[in-house]
């Protein structure tokens, strides 16, 4: 069957809205399991059953989230079958591995402990029940770990070798999969702001019971370790950020174009911090790209590359290429590919009619290009460059958002230490409004990560057009909906019980 | 040390594994099955799901992990039957992402829908969830109508996309077998771990019914598996060829399997029978073990001797075998590495399950702790 672009572009937006939900769940997992072993080690230590009672009232709220959260996760590992079935297959031996160790090393993890944490506190002791609760959030962030492995994999191939024989990239090196340096900023970077939504959300929900004057000491000892807890994290989170935007500099100079509008490169390149593109901008022409703009000059060339005067290329200049930069134009990575493509067949057929010198020289020709495989199968080179649009405006609220809860996490330790915050009441109204903003900065993260790789599946080797399953568009069109029906009922329910559990509150009112 | 066969033998043999723990495991959805069969008040139907609570997850993702195992080993295999069965699939995974909520949600106030529904989405779990993974697990003694092209890119060739299985026979009492052994194990599993005199009055009755539909249905698939076509390749060429009583054919040449085959199901009928004659609550662990054993060998057998583990029926040379859908040589020797941690991971959950179950469950348990399900 032909792959259609219409087939791609709905594999695309299932595995967005089932991605997108399932990232509404996980990043609270990831921190509130912390902020809850915390918590509890606080009670074994002191034995101040006040404290149990703090650690079981965010439990409960955990549950909640978990529960979800399987439940959207379980989808989205099929889905690479069911929907990214020639993906599947093409990088499978490298892909699979980590999906699988995930689910050995994590996944039981957490579902045997989440079941010891939650309903053994009568059953084990108390040591062993603390134990359990850190296995759980070990847990969580190591499937957080395995997963961004294999996603980071994705941004920054490494580790593998292409058997024209099977047709697919094989593992060649597994440390080197682990330790890809684009794996370990974005797992680092995750995983903080995974805590940092988790702060956010304790501060924000003790807020409204300060506000309602209820709870109040209860609310007073959860925002201190959430602030405490916050302000770190989120310091941490802008440090790997910082590496996080290096690392796509390096390794996908389009995406840091496109996350920052750039279209003319320039040494000593700045930031937008703010800007309203211009739509009617197109690629290689001279308008400015923005209608406004304000700059930080050389920030984007400190940002991308560690170094105030770096050259950061636009995009015209990456579709056009650039001696001067070495850059080599996307055209020219066309025909590389279209090369690499052709020898493949070429050496497919040679080798059926068992000629094996024509295979053995169509093999060379193939792996003197098979660096620009993926390009061999764009039909203009704008195809090579991502939605500008969203990049941009993704990239800066998630910037934007993270400086600013740097700052609301800094005043509320402040305010809490020296026992002022259940006086500033619009302070509080500030903490409650900025809780919804995490998960913002979340999907807008996403965002950036996942639509900038477009219109790559595996970074220059492989276009998503050719990764989906051959099925009907019309099959994928059906569950689309199926998902979009399900997950929005299943939310629905799941805010209204966690608004509910809330209001009943620690003393169950 | 090794060499490719032997590892693909060996990824063969623990996908079997697990995919026969995750059918051991399914008494939960048997159990999901009988709230109201076995739960004739609230508090008892809040008692069996408490028990069910306390395991449901690591079905979960005793599934999840089945999968990912045969993802990293087998990766043609899910890019086939994942991407060309697709509905199937699907369908299985909607039964499985409704079950995580309805524990979760079922008692909590204000959740939205009401405390029937999740329930409804229990039972729907239960029952469609397991029918349709039996369904699935038919297809690999019965085929799938897809071809594989010369890149190893598949394609299904019927626009059903894999419900057209429901029309086989064997798929359906394949998938009806494992809803009637989880219903049987599903009472076992509630024998052992309540503490209810009204609730396990109840049981017996249950084992027996469902126990016979089993059996039945057991006889049928094993005769079909052992008496009918199988198909076979020669190691040397790859060619795909059928022959009759291949799988009779595989358990003559290999009678190790055989008798643990024999062992597995005289293991499940001796649970089934100190269950009904001598009320002993241990009664799961012999009909699990049996369960494992069994459902192994059936998964292995076709893996093994030269046999197609997934014959295609829209043309016979695309067919699966354990050597040409796997990973390469690098990859399942690492994971073979990664494999060291079954048992750990196996000894953590047998430890732990043992402590939360050295006291028995009961309703006056359930209602003094607010953290119930
Ligand atoms: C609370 C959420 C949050 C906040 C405040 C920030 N980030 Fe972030 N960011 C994420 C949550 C996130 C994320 C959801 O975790 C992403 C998505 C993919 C990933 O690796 O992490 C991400 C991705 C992501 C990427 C793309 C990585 C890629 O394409 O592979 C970059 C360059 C940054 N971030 C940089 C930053 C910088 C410089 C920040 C400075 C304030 C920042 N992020 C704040
Ligand atoms: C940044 C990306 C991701 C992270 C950090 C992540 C992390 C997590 C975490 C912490 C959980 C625990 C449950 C919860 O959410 O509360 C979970 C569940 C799950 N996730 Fe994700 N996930 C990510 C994306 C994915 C993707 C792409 C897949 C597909 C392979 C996936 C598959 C699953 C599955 C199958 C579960 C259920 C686990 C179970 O059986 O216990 N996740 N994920
Ligand atoms: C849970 C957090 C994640 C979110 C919110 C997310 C979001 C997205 C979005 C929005 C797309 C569509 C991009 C586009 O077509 O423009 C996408 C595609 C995709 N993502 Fe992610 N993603 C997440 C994690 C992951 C992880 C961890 C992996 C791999 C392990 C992954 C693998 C893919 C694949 C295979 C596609 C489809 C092919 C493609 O469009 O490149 N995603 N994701």
């Amino acid at each position: 069957m032909e792959h259609t672009e219409l087939l791609t572009d709905w594999s695309r937006a299932q595995f967005a809205l089932t991605a997108l939900y399932h990232w509404l769940f996980v990043p609270l997992t990831l921190g509130l399991t912390f902020i809850v072993a915390i918590m509890e080690t606080i009670y074994v230590k002191t034995g101040d059953t006040k404290w149990k009672e703090t650690t079981k009232f965010w439990m409960g709220l955990l549950a909640i989230n978990f529960a979800i959260g399987l439940a959207t996760g379980i989808i989205m590992e099929f889905e690479f079958g069911t929907n990214w079935s020639n993906y599947s297959w093409i990088v499978g031996d490298i892909f699979g591995a980590p999906l699988a160790i995930e689910g050995l090393m994590a996944f039981f993890l957490e579902s045997t402990f989440f079941a010891v944490m939650f309903f053994g506190w009568n059953k084990v002791s108390k040591k062993t029940h603390l134990v359990s609760t850190w296995l759980v959030a070990v847990g969580s962030n190591l499937s957080a770990l395995w997963i961004l492995i294999a996603n980071g994999w994705m941004q920054n191939p490494v580790g593998m070798k292409f058997n024209p024989d099977t047709a697919r990239h094989e593992m060649v090196d597994f440390w080197a999969l682990v330790f890809n340096p684009n794996a370990v900023s974005k797992f680092l970077h995750t995983i903080s702001s995974g805590y940092v939504l988790a702060s956010l959300f304790v501060i924000g929900i003790s807020a409204w019971y300060l506000i309602k004057k209820r709870d109040t000491q209860f609310a007073r000892r959860s925002i201190i370790v959430a602030s405490s807890f916050g302000l770190i994290t989120s310091l941490f989170l802008l440090t790997t950020g910082d590496e996080s935007a290096h690392q796509v500099a390096l390794n996908q100079p389009m995406k840091l174009a496109a996350m920052e509008g750039l279209y003319d490169g320039e040494e000593r390149a700045g930031i937008v911090a703010f800007g309203l593109l211009d739509q009617t901008k197109e690629i290689g022409d001279e308008k400015d790209p923005f209608h406004f703009s304000f700059e930080i000059p050389g920030a984007l060339s400190f940002l991308g590359y560690h170094d105030l005067n770096a050259f950061v290329p636009g995009i015209d200049n990456l579709i056009e290429g650039s001696e001067k930069y070495g850059l080599i134009s996307v055209k020219e990575k066309m025909k590389r590919g279209k090369i690499a493509v052709a020898s493949l067949a070429a050496y497919k057929r040679y080798k059926k009619q068992n000629n094996m010198p024509e295979a053995q020289k169509a093999l060379k020709a193939f792996e003197a290009n098979q660096k620009y495989m993926g390009y061999g199968y764009l039909k203009k080179p704008e195809d090579a460059v991502p939605n500008v649009a969203l990049s941009f405006y993704s990239f800066h609220i998630m910037v934007g958002l993270g400086t600013w809860f740097l700052v609301l996490f800094a005043m509320s330790l402040y305010l809490s230490m020296i026992n002022e915050m259940h006086k500033k009441k619009w302070f509080l109204y500030l903490a409650l409004l900025t809780m919804p903003l995490a998960w913002v900065a979340q999907e807008a993260g996403w965002i950036v990560a996942e639509a900038g790789r477009q219109p790559w599946a595996i970074q220059d080797l492989l276009p998503v057009g050719m990764a989906s399953s051959n099925i009907s568009t019309t099959s994928v069109m059906i569950t689309f909906w199926l998902f979009a029906v399900l997950f929005t009922a299943l939310l629905i329910a799941e805010v209204k019980i966690m608004l509910k559990q809330i209001k009943i509150g620690p003393e169950g009112h | 040390m090794f060499d490719l066969l032997t590892l693909q033998e060996y990824w063969w043999f623990l996908v079997s594994v697990i995919g026969a723990l995750f059918v051991f495991m399914t008494f939960v959805q048997g159990g999901q099955m009988l709230l109201y069969t076995l739960g004739k008040t609230e508090d008892e139907r809040d008692l069996l799901v408490n028990s069910l609570g306390r395991k449901w997850e690591l079905t979960f993702t005793a599934l999840v992990m089945f999968g990912g195992a045969l993802f990293a080993a087998f990766p043609l295999f899910y890019a086939v039957s994942f991407g060309g069965a697709y509905f199937v699939w699907m369908a299985i995974l909607f039964c499985f992402i409704i079950q995580a909520v309805a524990y979760e949600y079922r008692k909590k106030p204000d959740n939205f829908y009401g405390e029937r529904f999740y329930e409804t989405l229990l039972y729907i779990n239960g029952s469609l969830g397991i029918f349709l993974i039996g369904v699935a697990l038919g297809t690999l003694f019965t085929g799938g109508n897809f071809t594989v092209n010369e890149y190893n890119l598949s394609q299904w060739t019927l626009p059903s996309y894999g419900l057209e299985a429901l029309l086989n026979p064997f798929n359906v009492a394949f998938g009806l077998m494992l809803v009637f052994l989880a219903r049987v194990q599903g009472a076992l599993y509630f024998f052992n771990n309540l503490n209810e005199p009204t609730i396990t009055a109840r049981i017996k009755k249950v084992v027996t019914v469902n126990f016979v539909m089993f059996l039945v249905l057991f006889l049928y698939v094993l005769a079909t598996i052992l008496f009918s076509d199988g198909y076979v390749y020669d190691p040397n060429t790859g060619v795909v060829s059928i022959e009759s009583m291949k799988f009779l054919h595989s358990f003559l040449a290999m009678p190790l399997l055989l008798v643990i085959l024999l062992v597995g199901v005289l293991t499940l009928l001796f649970g089934i029978f100190i269950a009904l004659i001598k009320n002993s609550t241990k009664a799961i662990w012999f009909s699990g073990l049996g369960t494992v054993l069994t459902v192994t060998i059936l998964m292995l057998i076709l893996g093994v001797n030269n046999s197609v583990y997934y014959p295609s029926l829209a043309d016979l040379q695309s067919s699966l075998t354990i050597e040409n859908s796997s990973g390469s040589f690098y990859t399942l020797s690492v994971m073979s590495v990664v494999s060291l941690l079954v048992p750990v991971v196996l000894g953590y959950i047998i430890y732990f399950w043992r402590k939360m179950d050295t006291t028995k469950i009961t309703i006056d348990e359930i209602k003094s702790d607010p953290h119930h399900y």
